[in-house]
């Protein structure tokens, strides 16, 4: 097996052979993976994905790698919860959640990302991976890279959710906590890439780690009964998850295995780190660098490195975007939690929340097919839920009585 | 007195090593025109079609050219121009722009 023609820069067109390298040394543009489409096409079958294991490697001819998966073989295909209680009390006919709460082993679709860049890193000869990360990327490759004998280090911001921090430790990773924010952890991270030989899944292993996202998109247009959905709303941090989702939409229907394909991509965010909604919003293409605030720490990366792709998608398909506060992204984790019994990390308010508003506003009529994509589990940030300490359990409980 | 242009390490083979050269006054694009007849190639990497290319930051006085006016934006004698690539969507001038 094996489809992958090659890599090639997003902005220039120049083409480079598969390796660990990110960037055009040409033009500083981002590489992608380029697959032969054709080829996919002859022997990729809806039988064929029928008659595989229920993991993310049902879709292997579509991923980046040259042999068989040597990592992640228990993850992806995550439920799709048809969410009817849920859709009546939003507004919207037909409903469904992608349910990446309960991905293996970490409970985040980062454990989609890192099956490929760790079954990827392996076939490059790396020994050693390593990864900046908001808190759920630092659990995928503690977790990933422990079962699969890598050596692991995990660059977090200092500021954490202390949970987080927790999680991850219990994989025995070499954790570095970096005082400075998400951006500036990843800037330190380049600079380490560039003088070590380690395969930083995000950094020097992007293009193909990114691919793994493009999981999601499939199994949502399979479990759907082999159609893309009306409206996916896709919680956007560095804005590589909704592209990625809308090329697997692309690819399915590139490769035969859907006829239609007119799904609106809405891209959700939080009001204290929004800036690709804002660009959406304002209708330009420059994403303008903020610096976050904001409970939903996944998502606060300020200054996006595929924002400004995330904005062609929405545009082309003519989508649109949202942003929403602390207190919305709260009410929404409570609200699918009590209509659906699903209880969602922050980033999965702020797609709920999001969805609520487009709704509101029209962007997102009544009778469209809706899929909501909840990206991680709300046990891991438990803090925004209620502050470790007794003043605000008693704050709570004084709500809790006077009910 | 002319404006100060800084080089990032990956186009200092353009010119001769240096990591900081001359340029003249007018606007962006012309200074990297101008450049780009002293260091040949230099204009190409940084523009394409009069355009300033996506992942090439450029800074005049730590002021991204993008919340001024592009391409137009005007340089004199004295200004600070950094020509700087996105890489990995951070860098040292972007941090000092979300500070500022």
């Amino acid at each position: 097996m094996g489809f992958v023609h090659g890599l090639k820069c997003r902005e220039c067109g120049r083409e480079y052979p598969v390796a660990p390298v990110y960037v055009c040394e040409f033009c500083f543009g981002p590489l992608e993976v380029v697959y032969d489409y054709e080829g996919i096409k002859k022997i990729l079958t809806k039988e064929k994905i029928f008659s595989r294991p229920q993991n993310l490697w049902r879709y292997k001819e579509l991923l980046p790698i040259d042999g068989e998966p040597t990592s992640g073989l228990y993850s992806g295909f995550t439920p799709l919860v048809k969410a009817e209680k849920l859709a009546k009390i939003i507004g919207v006919k037909e409903l469904y959640i992608k349910d990446d709460t309960v991905t293996h082993p970490t409970l985040s679709f980062k454990d989609r990302v890192v099956a490929v860049a760790l079954s990827k890193a392996r076939e490059f000869g790396f020994d050693t991976v390593a990864c900046a990360s908001t808190g759920n990327l630092a659990h995928s490759v503690s977790a990933h890279g422990a079962a699969g004998g890598f050596k692991r280090f995990i660059f977090i911001p200092a500021s954490l959710e202390r949970s987080k921090i927790i999680a991850s430790l219990a994989y025995e990773p070499n954790l570095i906590a970096v005082d400075g924010n998400y951006d500036e952890v990843n800037r330190l991270c380049s600079e380490v890439a560039n003088k070590y030989r380690w395969a930083f899944v995000n950094i020097n292993i992007r293009p193909f780690y990114a691919e793994g996202s493009k999981t999601q998109g499939y199994e949502i247009v399979e479990q759907l009964g082999w159609k893309a959905p009306d409206v996916v709303v896709v919680p956007s941090a560095s804005g590589s998850l909704l592209t990625k989702i809308w090329k697997s939409f692309k690819e399915m229907k590139q490769i035969g295995l859907i006829d239609e394909l007119h799904t609106k991509v809405f891209s959700a965010q939080a009001t204290g780190c929004s800036p690709i909604v804002a660009a959406i919003k304002q209708g330009v293409d420059v994403i303008k660098p903020v610096k976050p605030d904001t409970i939903a720490k996944s998502l606060a990366i300020g200054n996006p490195a595929d924002g400004y792709y995330a904005t062609q998608v929405v545009k082309e398909s003519g989508g649109f975007g949202e942003d929403v506060s602390d207190q919305e992204i709260i009410d929404a984790i409570k609200l699918l939690a009590r209509a659906e019994g699903i209880f969602a990390e922050t980033a999965g308010g702020v797609t709920l929340a999001s969805a609520i508003k487009l709704i509101k506003e029209g962007y997102i009529k009544e009778d469209s097919l809706t899929v909501l994509c909840i990206t991680g589990n709300g046990l891991k940030t438990k803090e925004a839920y209620i502050q470790p300490n007794l003043r605000s359990f008693e704050e709570t409980l004084k709500k809790i009585n006077e009910r | 007195m002319a404006v100060k242009v800084k080089i990032p390490v990956p186009l200092q083979r353009l010119t001769q090593g240096k990591d900081e050269v001359e340029g003249e006054p007018g606007t962006i694009i012309s200074l990297v025109n101008n450049l780009d007849q002293k260091y040949p190639g230099l204009g190409e990497r940084i523009s394409e079609g009069g355009k300033l290319r996506r992942f090439v930051n450029i800074y005049v006085n730590e002021e991204d050219v993008r919340f001024l006016k592009n391409e137009e934006t005007p340089v004199k004698d004295g200004d600070e121009v950094s020509i700087v690539p996105a890489i990995a969507g951070g860098n040292k001038e972007v941090q000092k722009f979300k500070s500022a």
